[in-house]
């Protein structure tokens, strides 16, 4: 099983530069222990004490996971993750 | 519709249907457009709330210089009220926003403070807060913070949104100040049972999020996640493909950000559809697209505009 996992710019350090990086795991929070054993030290960039930093959004197939679950939500081969950074929003 | 004065006129903007971009009559989808506002864009109403309630409290007097970061709306919004009250506006703005926006700006007698692209509007924000340390007397309304932005919403465009669709199941909007969520979802919360109420983010590219450290992101102050049922994120070549669709096939000339907040609105009325459900689903047009053209949007092919979008602040 199989997920997509795009990274922003300022994590790239840690996937020699890679946009985006495969990796595993039936719920977010698996995935990211996985995405830590293959890229070490990412883990910690996106949990704070077992949670999702504040200024860190993570989507799955576009919808944020703070409202699928959080570090709960399930993951089935072939879903897209996305990290971004919190930004200020537009139209604003 | 008669009023006494242009600032009078805010609001009670029309709801329109999407007869073409909805699936069935089952399941409709809603145009709220906000771009019929006195100068164009929904932002007309928080800004007016914003100094209203200033001058109530007494922060804001006669002769008063505001300040505020913002990417555009707001400003434009300001600068008419200002201009209208004898205040003088001074806005901080990121650099890589439309060249129409900063005209429109100049137009009302607003002064801009320009901060660094790569930032976005959290380097404008990070800006305007130093400049009101360094002086006390300016009035920052601060739009991310000020509960007054989620209250023009639930004293004004939620209850006209239920007014005109006592059938409503899905509220959506783009998400920025998160002020329209805020409000609209709160009032509609308190008088719809089981109303959704959805956010659509903007998507950047890499050249907009750039470096920024994790560590320094930024929510705004007045943003209630419990408030919202879900948030997606919109990349903006969805928001583009929308933008363009809502043109050709129900003849709507909207902002980009209407896009994004369309293609949320549209990927909710298919789910529906398909598990045979009804739905009536509202959502927010924030402005037309005259602000836009300049950057490209609406000519050539799609790559070729999201090629011209790449570094903008689109929403």
């Amino acid at each position: 099983m199989a997920v997509q996992v795009s990274i922003p710019t300022i994590l790239r350090s840690y996937t020699d530069g890679a946009k985006s990086v495969e990796g595993s795991g039936e719920t977010l929070a698996a995935l990211i222990t996985d995405l830590d054993t293959r890229h070490p030290g990412i883990g910690d960039r996106l949990l704070d004490e077992g949670k999702l930093r504040r200024f860190v959004n993570v989507y799955k197939n576009d919808e944020d996971v703070r409202f699928l679950g959080g570090l709960d939500t399930e993951l089935a081969d072939g879903d897209n993750v996305t990290v971004l950074p919190a930004v200020a929003g537009g139209m604003s | 519709m008669r009023y006494d004065s242009l600032l009078d006129s805010l609001g009670h903007t029309p709801l329109v249907g999407l007869p073409k971009l909805s699936p069935s009559g089952d399941v409709r989808i809603w145009a709220k457009l906000e771009d019929r506002n006195p100068t164009g864009s929904i932002k007309d109403r928080p800004a007016l709330a914003m100094v209203e309630e200033a001058e109530r409290d007494g922060r804001l007097r006669p002769g008063c210089t505001i300040l505020e970061p913002t990417s555009g709306n707001t400003g434009i919004a300001l600068a008419m009220a200002a201009k209208l009250k004898g205040y003088k506006l001074i806005c901080v703005m990121p650099e890589n926003t439309s060249a129409e926006r900063r005209q429109l700006l100049r137009m009302w007698g607003a002064e801009i403070v320009p901060s660094p692209a790569a930032g976005g509007s959290n380097e404008a924000v990070r800006v305007a807060k130093g400049l009101a340390e360094q002086n006390p007397d300016w009035v920052l309304l601060y739009q991310y913070g000020n509960p007054a932005n989620a209250g023009a919403h639930y004293h004004g465009t939620g209850p006209e949104i239920l007014a005109d669709l006592p059938t409503i199941t899905h509220f959506v909007a783009g998400l920025g100040t998160t002020g329209t969520l805020m409000g609209v979802g709160r009032y509609l919360r308190e008088k719809v049972p089981g109303i959704e109420i959805v956010a659509a983010e903007p998507r950047y590219d890499d050249l907009i999020y750039g470096l920024r450290n994790l560590d320094e992101g930024f929510v705004p102050e007045i943003y209630d996640e419990s408030v919202l049922t879900t948030r997606y994120s919109v990349a903006s070549a969805d928001a583009l493909r929308r933008t363009r669709e809502l043109l050709t096939t129900e003849g709507i000339f909207a902002g980009i950000s209407t896009g994004c907040a369309l293609h949320a609105a549209i990927g909710i009325a298919t789910k529906v559809h398909k598990a045979g459900g009804t739905a009536d689903i509202a959502f927010v047009v924030a402005d037309g697209g005259w602000k836009y053209l300049s950057t490209g949007a609406y000519e050539g092919t799609l790559d070729e505009a999201e090629d011209r979008l790449s570094g903008q602040l689109w929403a």
